[in-house]
């Protein structure tokens, strides 16, 4: 049973990592792609328009891996967790389905023409197909953070006698409290990776002296729009997600800020430090006093719960992983609004596309806010353990009761061999649309 | 309430199958029958260009089953764990067979993903067939081994196979010699759904060949369907007693009758659409028949300890079936709206269409 349990919750964090690659990218491409079918609009310059169809090949590159990878996520919930689905389907089916209904018809309705429809149908329309593909591309993003708000702090329901967990609120699962901050943190965290992704290849191709006037433009937009959103990840809605934190799972508050023995005149907020589980502290530990208390209550004597006042059974069962997971996101947040505000500066003073540094920096940058983006995940979902369901329905009990380890082994190889052949063609794609570049301008 | 959720999943699925089924088609016709270049080319743009629009009514039909019926769903999506997996290891390769063949031009590269795109198509056309007949046949609900169950009354597991393939078995497994016969079923009625598609949709050299392929496939696909009974009912005496009980339920069979036949007068019919409509009938007809042949059974049980799934007994309460039913009405009117404007922007046939990012 353990190692049951153990395979199951490997598969479905593989393949939701891998699948979270490319949602992430194509929700806040869409965005920028409708800003530069906009600027073409209004300004009726070409290469706001060429920007708009060469991110558009990415995106659609992006949306095929995202559909591929996606439709596994709906169906594992049945196939490995189905005593989770039987238990909490009347309720989290109810997310699920409309995202389905109201955002992924939409999408892929208007994906198509936007791709295919340029000439047919005119300019006013294709911006309006664009818009309506980032609106369907968002709503995905509602459903999916209204179904994992149910799962963090439980709202609307009733438990028959049964165990099952049924609908009595329906609109408490949109008024949730904990929905609206993770939804537009997770949304203003997508738009920093695809802002970073377009300013990374503007950067390159000013570098390579190739595609100039698209390259200043990508990365003038790129910083722009990279600046704007990683400010708004950290503040406010970063903040806001890690109150509710506090409040809702302080036991998974103490354990990812690192914080082994509660603090009766202010908690100190950590930098640097390996969690120590042996002997439950951190080793290495460069730690600033009080800033926790202040972060969280606006006031730095306050007391912060650590984690010697629960028991072993309600805290996080890898505080290792949480904790680490929780440092790289905020670490790498800090850094971005750090080289954003730099190159931000730069742009202002018109000469940032002569300072190769920070172009190079850019360049090689983009790694960086996919492993944020999924570590900030990997905070929510390791946060939450040892519950599916926060405080009610223990991870080990939502595992399909018939399905052996031995059959989770083998889909499991299977979904890391085949997505080890998808990333492959995914990159070999992509990097081929980066090298043709966008149409050249004629003069 | 529960009547109307199994009509609508029902429904959605059945499109789906409609839908991608002359994807799947498309890529059995591929497989076999396109050989010049430029016949593939235009034939998998016939399945490229929508392919992901029809996937979402696979995802809208999973989302709307473990909304409204999450037991049927869990034990279903568990038991079931290979194969469903499989399938969804081959969506995969036929979604990546069709959007990246045109992105060299190289005949080797095209090669490889020409043959995926077929492959997986035949395949997944296979796999559902035999997921219907597994799910008319019916399992061994809750594992009864010497008349006690291993599980909970409403779960399940399956091999693939067990040695005997026989469906007549205390564990029969998901491929056994019926429910074959239903994937073969499956496979044949997709092929012709797929021909009277590129046959509607493209102007490809082979389209005057196809009308003698459907021809021949729609007799194999008569003496399959008639086999499939007979031993349908070697194997189960009282199959197709639902039909006598409630005599309405014969409108189905009807409909999957008035297309086979139709389909014999292909080399009459002028218009490329009214035999893509006969082929769509044949579709309709198979699924709806084979759920109306167990209703209100939705998994029946292959063993007299455990009680067969039934919409009623494994829903989710009335509340959730109601809200849902509001906001799917919503949903419906939206997607109206969505495919009006999207027949009005692409009509027509598509060699032309510049497609291929």
């Amino acid at each position: 049973m353990e190692d049951m349990i153990f395979y199951d919750r490997l598969q479905f964090a593989f393949t939701i990592t891998f699948h979270y690659i490319f949602p992430q990218l194509t929700m806040g491409l869409s965005l920028m792609i409708v800003y530069f079918k906009w600027k073409f609009l209004r300004t009726k310059i070409q290469k706001y328009n060429d920007a708009a169809l060469f991110f558009m090949k990415i995106f659609a590159i992006n949306f095929t891996m995202g559909v591929v990878t996606g439709i596994p996520m709906e169906f594992q919930f049945g196939t490995n967790w189905a005593k989770f689905s039987e238990l909490t389907g009347g309720i989290i089916g109810q997310t699920l389905a409309m995202e389905g209904m109201f955002s992924f018809f939409l999408e892929s309705s208007f994906l198509a023409l936007f791709i295919f429809g340029e000439k047919l149908m005119g300019q006013k329309l294709h911006f309006l197909t664009g818009f309506l593909v980032f609106l369907g591309s968002w709503a995905s993003g509602w459903f999916i953070l209204a179904t994992n708000a149910w799962m963090q702090h439980p709202v609307g329901y009733e438990i028959l006698d049964n165990g099952k967990f049924v609908l009595e609120n329906f609109s408490a699962l949109f008024t949730n409290p904990w929905l609206i901050p993770a939804f537009l943190h997770n949304q203003f965290a997508s738009v920093v990776t695809s802002a970073f992704v377009v300013a990374s290849i503007g950067a390159f191709y000013i570098l390579r002296n190739k595609n100039l006037e698209h390259g200043k433009l990508f990365l003038k937009t790129g910083v722009i729009f990279g600046l704007v959103s990683s400010l708004l990840v950290a503040f406010p809605t970063g903040d806001w997600n890690a109150k509710n934190v506090a409040k809702y799972q302080p036991a998974t508050f103490a354990a990812m800020e690192g914080i082994f023995e509660t603090e009766e005149a202010g908690a100190e907020i950590v930098l640097i430090g390996q969690p120590n589980m042996v002997e439950k502290k951190l080793d290495n530990k460069i730690a600033v006093p009080n800033i926790l208390s202040f972060l969280t209550y606006q006031d730095w004597n306050k007391q912060i719960v650590g984690m010697d006042q629960f028991k072993k059974e309600e805290l996080p069962d890898n505080i290792p992983a949480l904790y680490y997971s929780y440092h790289i996101m905020v670490g790498l947040g800090t850094i971005f609004i750090g080289i954003m505000l730099l190159a931000a500066f730069f742009l202002w003073k018109k000469r940032l596309h002569t300072i190769k540094p920070i172009l190079w920096t850019i360049m090689f940058l983009v790694p960086f806010p996919y492993i944020a983006n999924i570590t900030g995940w990997y905070v929510a979902e390791l946060g939450r353990q040892p519950y599916l369901v926060y405080g009610l329905l223990k991870t080990s009990e939502g595992v399909s009761p018939t399905v052996s380890s031995g059959n989770t082994l083998f889909t499991l190889l299977g979904f890391v061999g085949l997505y080890m052949l998808l990333g492959l063609l995914f990159l070999i794609l992509v990097g081929k649309t980066i090298h043709q570049g966008p149409k050249p301008i004629k003069h | 309430m529960e009547l109307f959720w199994y009509i609508i999943i029902a429904l959605v699925l059945t499109i789906f199958f409609i839908l991608d089924g002359y994807n799947f088609g498309t890529g059995i016709i591929h497989l076999f029958f396109a050989k010049k270049e430029k016949d593939k080319k235009v034939v998998a743009k016939a399945a490229g260009l929508f392919w992901d629009f029809n996937e979402v009514w696979l995802v809208a039909g999973g989302g709307m089953l473990f909304m409204a019926f999450p037991t049927f769903y869990a034990s279903v999506f568990s038991g079931f764990y290979l194969p469903l997996i499989i399938v969804l290891w081959l969506i995969v390769f036929r979604a990546i067979g069709l959007e990246f063949r045109s992105q060299f031009n190289n005949t080797m590269w095209t090669a490889i993903w020409d043959t995926s795109f077929g492959i997986s198509s035949l395949l997944l056309a296979l796999f559902f067939g035999i997921a219907l007949g597994n799910i008319v046949r019916g399992v061994n609900l809750g594992g009864v081994e010497n008349e006690i169950s291993l599980y909970e009354p409403h779960y399940f597991f399956l091999p693939l196979w067990d040695s005997s393939f026989s469906p007549l078995t205390e564990h029969p497994g998901v491929i056994d010699y019926f429910t074959i016969i239903i994937g073969i079923i499956a496979v044949v009625t997709l092929a012709i759904h797929g021909a009277t598609w590129i046959r509607l949709k493209t102007n490809a050299s082979i389209n005057k060949k196809l009308k003698n392929v459907i021809f021949n496939l729609n007799i194999v696909l008569l003496v399959l369907t008639i086999f499939s009974i007979v031993v349908w009912q070697i194997v189960n005496p009282n199959s197709l007693d639902n039909f006598a009980k409630r005599p309405y339920l014969i409108i189905f069979p009807i409909i999957y009758f008035t297309g086979l036949f139709g389909l014999f007068f292909i080399k009459k019919i002028k218009k490329d659409s009214y035999n893509f409509a006969l082929s769509t009938l044949l579709i309709i007809g198979g699924i709806t028949s084979s759920l109306a042949s167990i209703f209100p059974v939705i998994l029946p049980s292959t063993n007299s300890i455990n009680e067969s799934l039934t919409i009623y007994n494994t829903a989710t309460t009335d509340y959730g079936l109601s809200v849902a039913f509001n906001w799917v009405i919503i949903g419906v009117i939206l997607l109206v709206i969505y495919i009006i404007i999207q027949k009005r922007l692409l009509k027509g046939k598509i060699d032309k269409m510049d497609y291929g990012h």
